[in-house]
């Protein structure tokens, strides 16, 4: 077999290959994207007006005057206000995200050391992080909220549900949020940790001057997934009998047979995450842009 | 001769059954150049990294100002304070502008004033010529402009030796220059240096000792005169002639 390259033959190639369409190219490709999009997301509307139940639904679920009882509350019916307890999620949600980078963040550094003295307790951890992203949250907020208080420890045992709720938030989401971190710092080239050391930096200076940086910048995206996840299941403490927005929704639904409090709910749940998806989002873009064009 | 500053002892280093420097004894005096040569895999590399604490070694002795590195109360952040190593792939640290880059070491590793120190890397960065590109980030400079802010980053820290592995093989052969004047200015400027390098006509102009290693084995060493004209040595000769 020869070696030369097809390029002195007198063959020339062809470039033209069998792709016909060319729908979706400069102007016109444009114009067709954007009438698609309309119309699915004009069928999915139109749906909710020419299904036989489409009336009973818009009423159900769309019915401002009731969204607006949900949201202020009305004390002689037992519907208590979502924009109060709304209040109780979001506390709920800050506190369980500083406990939860605190703790993954110890769990993830445990398990990616590599000292023989840490050996029981990177077992421990590790067991750890595989039971609890293993076990659904719902169960894990049913052990802690029902479980710590009939053991009867005095203090420990008389918290209030919502901590109970934010003590199982932590401990599932620990798990996760460590496994996140763990791949954001085996991410960072090696000789990113040779030039630190070389330089004479502890490793816990290494670790919080040049991995760690750099590690939460990988992960920002996955991190910031765990956190809206975080945010929506603080519904689900509801089950502790804490009126949080979801709970005070579900009670306004079956008080007035109306269910716009729980769309109402969910409009809420979207406020509070969308803003803070754009804004990493655009503090991502930022930091790049910045490394890469220059001050 | 000056004082000794760094001594190798019958330094022996494997890797699992991979034996990498078998028996290599070497001395560095103050003010002294002295460059490595040799094929890749030749152990150049690890020599430079065993010499800062980087990695162990299996037998032997590494003494710097005396004090033998294996002593269990050795701390291997003081070592490299004294002995500062330069990378080929200069590993510059991506999050950080050039100038955080210079100060982290000072600041963090020898606890000293940011100000004061900030001074003395915009100075450093001045030497170089790279003052007005202070603020921009690593990605931004060219790989001998980043090779150099490398080795400004390691004198901020006021070594009394600096290691430099193969500082110019990852680098376009155009900017190879630049780093290599940087290194010759240093050098004349009496800065102690060990050099791992497939720059031949360097490390002839620039070394007052030039070291030949083979497959872990130091082979031959002398001054450039005498390993460049005449080598001692067939493996020596062998090598020669086939980097000219």
């Amino acid at each position: 077999m020869s070696l030369d390259t097809d390029a002195s033959s007198s063959n020339t190639p062809n470039l033209f290959g069998s792709r016909r369409s060319r729908l979706f190219v400069g102007r016109r490709g444009l114009a067709a994207s954007s009438i698609s999009t309309v119309l699915l997301v004009g069928a999915i509307v139109l749906i909710l007006f020419v299904a036989p139940g489409g009336a009973v639904f818009r009423y159900y679920f769309f019915n401002f005057h009731d969204m607006r009882i949900a949201w202020d509350g009305h004390s002689s019916q037992g519907i208590s206000a979502l924009s109060r307890s709304l209040f109780t999620n979001v506390w709920m949600f800050l506190v369980s995200e500083v406990l939860v980078l605190f703790f993954g963040l110890t769990i993830a550094w445990v398990r990616i050391s590599h000292t023989p003295v840490l050996f029981p307790v990177r077992t421990l951890v590790t067991v750890y992080t595989d039971v609890f992203r293993g076990v659904p949250l719902l169960i894990v907020v049913y052990l802690v909220g029902d479980g710590v208080p009939a053991l009867k420890l005095g203090f420990i045992s008389n918290q209030s549900p919502a901590i109970y709720g934010v003590v199982a938030l932590t401990l599932t989401y620990s798990a996760y949020v460590s496994e996140v971190l763990r791949a954001g710092i085996n991410s960072v080239p090696h000789g990113q940790l040779l030039a630190a050391r070389s330089l004479g930096l502890t490793p816990t200076s290494t670790m919080r001057r040049v991995v760690l940086p750099q590690a939460v910048r990988t992960v920002i995206p996955p991190l910031l997934n765990d956190f809206v996840s975080l945010q929506k299941d603080t519904a689900l403490v509801s089950v502790l009998g804490v009126i949080e927005i979801a709970n005070a929704g579900q009670i306004s639904a079956s008080t007035l047979f109306n269910g716009s409090g729980l769309v109402a709910a969910a409009l809420f749940f979207l406020a509070l995450t969308i803003p803070m998806t754009r804004l990493t989002d655009h503090l991502i873009e930022r930091d790049r842009s910045r490394r890469l064009a220059g001050s | 001769m000056s004082e000794v500053v760094l001594e190798l002892k019958d330094v022996v280093k494997r890797f699992a059954d991979n034996e990498v420097l078998s028996g290599i004894s070497l001395q560095l005096h103050r003010h002294e150049v002295v460059c490595l040569i040799g094929a890749s895999g030749s152990g150049k590399s690890t020599l430079l990294r065993c010499a800062n604490m980087l990695e162990s070694i299996d037998a032997g002795s590494i003494t710097l100002f005396g004090q033998a590195l294996e002593d269990r109360r050795i701390d291997p952040n003081l070592v490299r304070r004294q002995i500062a190593l330069v990378f080929q792939s200069f590993n510059l640290f991506p999050h950080l502008s050039v100038l955080d880059n210079i100060v982290l070491g000072p600041v963090y590793a020898m606890k000293r004033k940011r100000a004061e120190v900030r001074e003395e890397a915009l100075a450093l960065l001045e030497r170089i010529g790279l003052r007005d590109r202070a603020d921009e980030f690593p990605d931004r400079l060219s790989g001998g402009q980043q090779q150099r802010v490398a080795i400004v980053r390691s004198l901020a820290m006021r070594p009394t030796l600096l290691l430099l592995d193969e500082v110019t093989s990852a680098l376009d052969p155009t900017l190879v220059g630049e780093v290599l004047d940087l290194l010759r200015d240093l050098a004349s400027s009496g800065t102690t240096m060990l050099i791992a390098t497939h720059e031949m006509n360097f490390a002839k102009d620039v070394s007052h000792q030039v070291a030949y290693l083979d497959k872990g084995v130091l082979v031959e060493k002398g001054t450039p005169e005498q390993i460049f004209t005449s080598p001692q040595h067939e493996a020596t000769r062998l090598f020669l002639e086939r980097v000219r």
